[in-house]
C-alpha cells in the first residue's frame, strides 16, 4: 500500500512550518508521530498535497510541570515519554494510567500525545483523558497563539478545531486544587486493537471529599463522550462510599452511546463502562483508606 | 510494491520530485534519492537489499518490520524513509558481528524461539531495545515489551524464554550476578 504523491517539507522552525501551512491554503497536513496519519495515507483515506514534517523543529519534545502544577506537553512528546515519565504520576494520575495502554509498545515510541488528540479518533485514549482532566490545546498560527478547551477542540470523528494554518503546539492540563486522583481502564481484545470501551476518571480531592470529578469515555460512541457533568453531579462534595460510587457509575454508564458490533453488544459495553467507573473509584477509595 | 519501488527509485521520471537523504544503516552511511512517499521498510528491503526486515501486515499491527530508529523500536512500514534523514537505523543484519551472534539471537537459537521465522527479526530488535532499557526483565516485562509484535507459530512461550536467556547472558557478560 502506498500513499499518493505529496510534496514533503521538513521545516526547522514553527514560523517556517506555519508559513508553509498558510501558503498551502488547506492542502497541507502536519506529520508528527505519523502512527495514525501514515496508515491513513497508505489507505488513501488522506491525500494531502503537502506533508509538513515537524519532527525537526526543536523545543517541542518536552513535557513539564510549571510552578502552579500545570502540565505542559509539547507537540513531539511521544506516548512512551509519558509512559516512562517521572513527572506525571502524582500530579496527573489519569494520564499516567493511560500512557501504557495507548496502542502497543512499538507504536508508543513514535506516536505523539498532541497528535492523538488532533486525530480526534472516537476511540482515542488521550482525548478522553484530556476531556476528563479539563485540558486545553494551544494552537499557533500566523496571528499568534490561542488556547482551545479540548471539548471545543475535538469536534467530531477525525475533526478538530484547528484552522488550516495553525499547529497544535502544546497540550495544557491543569493541576488539582487539592490531591489529584484518577485512573484509566480500557478493554481491548488484544494489545493495539481498537477499544471495546475505555473510561477516564479524574478526581480533585479535598481530604476525603470530592471537590471536582471528571470523566470521559472512548469507544462507546461516535465521538469522545464527555461525562463530566454526570460524574460531578453524582460525586461533588461527597465521599467515595460504595453507594456514591454506584450512583456515579450508573450516571456515567447512562451517557454511553455504544453500538453492538463484533466487539460486543451495546448492553455489554455499557456494563463495561459501569464496571470500569466503579473499579477506578473503588481503587481510589481503597488507596485513601490505606493512606489514612 | 517492488515495482513501485523500482518505479520510484530507479526511474522516477523527470516530473517526480525526489529528495536526497543520508541515513546511517547498521553503522554505514547510505545516501539515496527517493520519492517522499517511499516507506522506510521498502527502502531497507528493495533499495538497500536488507531483506531481513520483513513486511507482514503493512498496517502497523504485526511488528514484523520493526527496526531500531536512534535505538528505539519503530514499525518501519509506518515511517516515511525521508524521515530517517540524518538518523541511525539498525536492522537485524546489524545485530551480529562477523564472528559472533548478538546474545538475543543466540537466545532465540538456544531456546527454539522461532518456527517459521517471519516475525523473528522484529521480535529480536524489540527485545534488544527492551534489554537496553531493562537488563533484568521479568517474564511479564518481556511479554509487555513484545505485545506489539505478533507471532502466529510459537504461542510466544519460547520467544519469552529466549529473551530471558539473553538477558541472563548479557548480565553475566556485564559482570553482574545473574
Amino acid at each position: 500500500m502506498y500513499p499518493s504523491r505529496f510534496a514533503y517539507e521538513a521545516p526547522t522552525s514553527l514560523a517556517e512550518a506555519i508559513a508553509i501551512l498558510d501558503r498551502s491554503g488547506g492542502e497541507a497536513k502536519i506529520l508528527a508521530g505519523g502512527q495514525s496519519l501514515v496508515p491513513m495515507l497508505k489507505l488513501r483515506f488522506a491525500a494531502p498535497g503537502t506533508l509538513v514534517d515537524i519532527n525537526n523543529i526543536p523545543g517541542l519534545g518536552e513535557h513539564w510541570l510549571d510552578k502552579d502544577g500545570t502540565l505542559h506537553i509539547g507537540a513531539l512528546v511521544r506516548h512512551e515519554d509519558l509512559e516512562y515519565s517521572t513527572v506525571i504520576a502524582d500530579s496527573h494520575p489519569t494520564l499516567a494510567a493511560a500512557a501504557e495502554l495507548v496502542a502497543d509498545p512499538i507504536v508508543r515510541t513514535r506516536g505523539t500525545f498532541v497528535g492523538s488528540v488532533c486525530h480526534a479518533d472516537p476511540q482515542g485514549d488521550w482525548a478522553a483523558t484530556m476531556v476528563a482532566s479539563g485540558g486545553q490545546i494551544i494552537a499557533q498560527g500566523p496571528n499568534g497563539r490561542r488556547a482551545i478547551d479540548v471539548r471545543e477542540f475535538v469536534l467530531g470523528p477525525f475533526t478538530n478545531a484547528l484552522a488550516y494554518n495553525e499547529i497544535a503546539v502544546e497540550a495544557v492540563i491543569p493541576p488539582a486544587t487539592g490531591t489529584a486522583k484518577g485512573g484509566y481502564l480500557k478493554l481491548e481484545r488484544r494489545v493495539g486493537d481498537f477499544a471495546t470501551a475505555s473510561v477516564a476518571v479524574n478526581l480533585d480531592m479535598h481530604g476525603d471529599t470530592v471537590h471536582r470529578a471528571g470523566c470521559a469515555l472512548a469507544g462507546v460512541g461516535g465521538r469522545t463522550i464527555d461525562a463530566n457533568d454526570a460524574i460531578n453531579g453524582a460525586l461533588k462534595g461527597k465521599t467515595l462510599t460504595p453507594e456514591n460510587i454506584e450512583a456515579a457509575a450508573d450516571a456515567v454508564a447512562a451517557m454511553a452511546e455504544p453500538r453492538s458490533d463484533h466487539r460486543g453488544s451495546a448492553d455489554y459495553k455499557r456494563h463495561i463502562v459501569k464496571t470500569f467507573v466503579s473499579r477506578i473509584l473503588s481503587n481510589i477509595a481503597h488507596s485513601e483508606q490505606k493512606a489514612a | 510494491m517492488t515495482s513501485l519501488y523500482n518505479e520510484v527509485a530507479a526511474d522516477p521520471g523527470a516530473d517526480t520530485p525526489t529528495r536526497r537523504v543520508s541515513i546511517t544503516v547498521n553503522g554505514e552511511q547510505r545516501t539515496v534519492d527517493i520519492e517522499p512517499r517511499l516507506l522506510l521498510a521498502h527502502l531497507l528491503r528493495q533499495g538497500l537489499g536488507l531483506t531481513g526486515t520483513h513486511t507482514g501486515c503493512d498496517t502497523t499491527n504485526c511488528g514484523a518490520c520493526t527496526v531500531l530508529f536512534d535505538g528505539r523500536p519503530i514499525k518501519s512500514c509506518t515511517m516515511l524513509a525521508v524521515q530517517a534523514d540524518g538518523h541511525d537505523v539498525e536492522t537485524v543484519e546489524g545485530m551480529a558481528t562477523a564472528s559472533e551472534l548478538h546474545p538475543v539471537q543466540e537466545g532465540f537459537k538456544e531456546c527454539h524461539g522461532l518456527q517459521c521465522g517471519f516475525c523473528t527479526p522484529g521480535m529480536m530488535l524489540a527485545s534488544k531495545a527492551l534489554l537496553e532499557r531493562n537488563p533484568n526483565p521479568t517474564e511479564d516485562d518481556v511479554r509487555w515489551a513484545l505485545s506489539g509484535n505478533l507471532c502466529r507459530c510459537t504461542g510466544y512461550q519460547n520467544i519469552v524464554k529466549s529473551v530471558l536467556w539473553a538477558a541472563e547472558k548479557m548480565r553475566a557478560e556485564n559482570g553482574e550476578e545473574a
